[in-house]
């Protein structure tokens, strides 16, 4: 019996917890603490990424996602989570339906992922030869449009000036939607029908 | 030859196959949820979920601890993670703001009453 290969111990921690919580958000009925398990899933994500050597990313993903777009996400939990609206119940039709078709959907992929050799990774001796390498230099030297790596390939300059314009642009029109601009009024509650939703299926 | 995804797990690298089965797990469960949560938040968590798996995979084949420095796709999937990143940052400051607009119009984050436009 070989002895055990820590960075293996290391993906099934993390991954079994991302798995795990992601489960936990689906199953979950109640909004607060599908924002506290989807946290937990993605800063497991972190750690995988770590664990992939691409350590820059894996630090994006905990400074961006996890300290950014999940507090977001919490926040508008907070200002929407009324009473009737912290727990929602789907129908059990909706359920059957979505579990077979994603039940299908996860047995083709997993199958997919396992029948590729190509996918098996590498044997230990191979993967103990490996020396790591740091990330943030290439990374950022490829934004700015050079390839430290692979100097024939092409940077990536264009599509980080076209994301930076559309974060500006997106920032500017999600403050813009998101204002407060004008109160309810009684006259537009009860123009609203009451009764919206009965006349679906 | 296809081996089981948990044989020999303890004492082997894990390979790029066992980062494509989280990703797949993650993407499902974030289907479902964009497909069975009724408030919109939920559906939101669902479509972050989503672009976990699919930057879980971007991850998986760029990097050459799993694939080796032959067949991985150097730092391209690193780069396209990133980027997958700041758009999903966009995306759901956009969406929020959205949901937030819907709830003080509506009064209600129940996706089943956003049915105004069908007509």
């Amino acid at each position: 019996m070989d002895a055990i290969y820590w960075p293996s111990v290391f993906f099934l921690l993390f991954g079994g917890t991302a798995c795990t919580f992601a489960v936990a958000v689906l199953v979950s009925k109640n909004i607060v603490r599908m924002a506290f398990y989807l946290i937990l899933s993605l800063a497991a994500t972190a750690g995988l990424f770590f664990l992939a050597g691409a350590d820059f990313v894996g630090a994006m993903q905990l400074m961006i996602y996890v300290g950014g777009t999940l507090v977001l996400l919490v926040f508008g939990v907070m200002l929407t989570s009324q009473e009737r609206f912290v727990e929602m119940k789907s129908d059990a039709g909706d359920w059957v339906i979505g579990f077979l078709a994603g039940g299908a959907l996860l047995a083709t992929l997993i199958w997919a992922a396992v029948s590729i050799p190509a996918w098996q990774g590498m044997s230990r001796a191979e993967a103990e030869a490996l020396t790591v390498e740091k990330t943030a230099t290439p990374l950022g030297m490829s934004l700015v449009g050079f390839r430290v790596d692979n100097p024939k390939e092409s940077g990536y300059l264009f599509p980080f000036e076209i994301v930076s314009v559309h974060l500006l642009v997106v920032l500017v029109g999600a403050a813009y939607l998101a204002r407060a601009k004008r109160k309810i009024t009684k006259v537009a509650l009860a123009s609203e029908p009451s009764s919206a939703g009965t006349d679906q299926n | 030859m296809i081996h089981l995804p948990l044989a020999s797990l303890l004492t082997e690298p894990v390979g790029a196959m066992h980062y494509v089965v989280v990703g797949a797990i993650l993407f499902t469960c974030g289907v479902l949820c964009m497909a069975t949560k009724r408030n919109a938040l939920g559906v939101l968590m669902g479509i972050e979920l989503v672009l976990n798996g699919a930057n879980m995979n971007f991850i998986a084949f760029g990097s050459r601890y799993l694939r080796g420095d032959a067949n991985s796709m150097g730092l391209d999937g690193q780069l396209i993670a990133l980027f997958v990143i700041v758009l999903a940052a966009a995306e759901a400051a956009v969406a929020l703001a959205i949901v937030l607009n819907f709830y003080n119009n509506h009064n209600s984050i129940d996706v089943d009453r956003a049915d105004q436009l069908q007509g």
